[in-house]
């Protein structure tokens, strides 16, 4: 089976629509992902089981159950959601642009959680009691002391988690949304060249994934805070 | 300025401080010795609230801790405590290090707070060393900057915690010589410390503690060259040895 | 959850029939992929940590394949892909594999094959982590390579990496959802299609997150008791000593 490359070349625009919903998928899980996640670890390290628990639970649930089960739950219920919430009784339509970034900042938060917690599990106990020698209050203690420690010793773990959440993208699939894979399926079923389309994008996610965990690879080398 | 009054603490069913009381004034250097586990490292941290107490009570410059108060916050602004493992801040610099606490706590503005800072820096010695991180600092060089760090909160009282124990022989001079020169400036200082050559010709106190107690208080001269309790005895006996 | 006891369109039984069916082939799925990853990983691993030669590299271009690849693409690869790449007469054969087998199959090469990939990686660290003394212990006793890895080395390498071997094992249960893409009808596709059928998505949804939710707590108790069964005294898995 001869493969057709000026087929591919053809369909470079409509593939790079897609990537570009792939790319924004990925960016708004990255930073809706941290943000949630990490609000969620220092909910998990504090002493009040009102906040701690909750958090625990949300983390372990989402880190049991397969994204495209979450993803079907979001793009099912959020209409309903919705129409409850509006009162009209009726499910609202959504855009599945929407649903798909709540589904992926929901869920990715939970693997975030995780990383960010054992960040701060990372940072020796003096420096807590260092922040409460001086006074500093719990807030600033956080924002300026700990959180930037880290967050600087899991680096790594935080990227090699995004490229991770730059494949699951791939999933929305599920739901005929159009990024990267979808938009070589359309192709594909419209003209027929399943393995040109397949194989261009399996190359495709090669390249972006590999160097990404190459500059990741270089970063850890540059991360240590110094040699005495 | 400082009273400890009938101070207890246990870890469960371990009694770490067991009725310890005692009295340290203005301007007075106080040493507290003794074998590891006697509960040393515990006392001093009740003094700015790092630890709880179960019961007594303890009255620093007028401000009241016990079991029954929580909110500590306007005492660390008064009393400063160096650490055994220095804790600086390893990813600011060492002149953020000491300015980040005056800015953040005592609310100063940034260019206020920096002129301190390096002032502080400048009379332990590490003037240029101010944009460097912690990880490009020997361990006496932390140490110092430790310091600096709980100075520049204006503190009347400093703590130290075994400030020279994790350091290599050879820079434990240049700590010891930093709170030298405190305590000839008349700050108010309790130190944990197994440095008996410090504690000799610094210190006008030493509280002997073991198993919880405070077995023995002397001032430091007496204490050395006569000490009354066998369990003061033996201890000093082991460790002057060498 | 009375929607379990409903009898489905086709008369055939009741939707509890559906889910059990659809649980039956996620577990076959995961165990049968865990299985093949659990080999074929170890073997790559082991490779990885060859000094020299093209097998340490092919290892390599294997690991970065599949992992910079997304699973959902490979399963593609391998149920749309393959069969047309290969000869004709194996390509017809291989499509006109009856449903299910012709889905899972594929799933199951494909699901193997990438957690194979992920299993690799841990067990190098594994090896990795281990102190250089044990290779040259053993060599020094006269074993060969084979039995050095068999005997000594990987008993030790899986006890360093139990706890990421845990997270990949409740992983893979999780990927199996992937292959209702490839038109395998495991528990996700079960979920879809009762609520095709019945509209009640809460329900559906709902008692298959449960399920979820029971096997990840069932095998995290399985390989906690593996962990606690195969545990060494003293030895550095992260456990204190008493």
């Amino acid at each position: 089976m001869m493969v057709d490359l000026s087929a591919i070349a053809a369909t470079v625009p409509y593939l790079l629509q897609g990537l570009w919903f792939t790319l924004q998928v990925t960016l708004v899980g990255v930073i809706g992902g941290i943000v949630f996640g990490s609000l969620l670890a220092v909910a998990r390290l504090s002493q009040h089981r009102l906040i701690s628990t909750p958090a625990a639970a949300y983390v372990n649930l989402m880190r049991s159950i397969p994204l495209i089960l979450v993803i079907f739950w979001v793009f099912f219920l959020v209409p309903w959601a919705i129409g409850w919430v509006t009162r009209s009784g009726r499910p609202v339509a959504v855009g599945a642009s929407l649903t798909i970034f709540v589904t992926f900042v929901l869920f990715e938060a939970a693997y975030y959680a995780e990383i960010v917690r054992a960040g701060f599990r990372s940072i020796s106990p003096g420096q807590y009691s260092a922040c409460e020698a001086l006074g500093l209050s719990k807030f600033h203690a956080y924002i300026y002391i700990l959180f930037p420690q880290a967050i600087r010793n899991v680096l790594p773990i935080l990227l090699t988690q995004t490229i991770v959440l730059f494949q699951d993208t791939s999933l929305v699939y599920v739901i005929s949304a159009t990024d990267l894979l979808g938009a070589a399926t359309k192709i594909a079923q419209r003209d027929g060249r399943l393995v040109e389309m397949y194989l261009t994008v399996g190359v495709i996610y090669f390249v972006l994934c590999f160097a990404a965990s190459q500059f990741v690879k270089q970063l850890q080398g540059r991360l240590a805070y110094g040699v005495r | 300025m400082i009273e400890i009054s009938n101070v207890s603490k246990s870890y469960g069913s371990f009694r770490v401080l067991k009725n310890c009381s005692a009295s340290i004034a203005r301007g007075e250097v106080v040493v507290i010795c003794g074998p590891s586990g006697s509960g040393k490292s515990t006392l001093i941290k009740t003094v700015n609230g790092l630890e709880t107490i179960d019961s007594g009570e303890i009255n620093v410059g007028g401000f009241r801790l016990a079991p029954d108060v929580t909110n500590v916050a306007a005492l660390r602004r008064s009393v400063g405590m160096v650490f055994q493992s220095f804790e600086l801040f390893p990813h600011l610099t060492v002149l953020s290090n000491v300015a980040i606490a005056q800015i953040k706590v005592l609310k100063r503005p940034r260019a206020v707070a920096e002129e301190k800072a390096r002032s502080l820096l400048a009379r332990v010695g590490l003037s240029s060393h101010i944009e460097k991180h912690p990880a490009q600092l020997s361990g006496g060089q932390q140490q110092r900057v430790a310091i600096a760090r709980a100075l520049a909160l204006d503190p009347e009282v400093m703590l130290f915690d075994e400030p020279t124990s994790a350091l290599d022989p050879e820079m434990v001079n240049e700590v010891l010589d930093v709170m030298t020169g405190l305590a000839r400036q008349g700050m108010t200082m309790v130190c944990v410390t197994h440095e008996m050559g410090f504690a000799r010709s610094v210190a006008n106190r030493v509280l002997f503690m073991d198993e919880g107690e405070i077995v023995e208080t002397a001032a430091a001269t007496k204490f050395f060259d006569d000490p009354q309790s066998d369990r003061a005895k033996a201890f000093l006996a082991k460790i002057l040895k060498h | 959850m009375s929607l379990l006891f409903e009898p489905t369109p086709d008369g055939a039984g009741r939707y509890l029939d559906w889910i059990a069916s659809g649980l039956g082939w996620t577990l076959f799925l995961a165990l049968g992929a865990w299985t093949i990853a659990l080999v074929v990983g170890t073997l790559i691993g082991v490779v990885r940590t060859l000094p020299k030669g093209i097998l340490p590299r092919l290892g390599r271009a294997y690991v970065e394949t599949f992992r910079n690849i997304p699973l959902l693409v490979q399963m593609f690869f391998w149920y749309f892909v393959l069969p047309e790449l290969l000869p004709v007469r194996t390509g017809m054969a291989i499509k006109q594999m009856d449903p299910p087998w012709g889905s899972f199959v594929p799933a199951l090469i494909c699901l193997g094959l990438f957690t194979a990939a992920r299993i690799a990686e841990q067990v190098r660290a594994g090896l990795q982590a281990l102190p250089r003394g044990q290779i040259q212990a053993a060599s020094a006793l006269g074993f060969a390579r084979g039995s050095m890895y068999r005997l000594i080395l990987l008993p030790q390498a899986f006890r360093i990496i139990l706890p990421t071997l845990t997270n990949e094992f409740m992983t893979i249960f999780k990927n199996t959802s992937v292959a209702l893409t490839i038109g395998l009808v495991e528990l996700t596709a079960t979920a879809r299609e009762i609520n095709e059928n019945t509209f009640r998505t809460f329900e559906a949804f709902g008692v298959v997150t449960i399920v979820y939710l029971v096997i990840a707590l069932i095998a995290w108790q399985v390989m906690y008791r593996i962990e606690r069964a195969v545990q060494l005294p003293s030895f550095a898995s992260g456990r204190s000593r008493p």
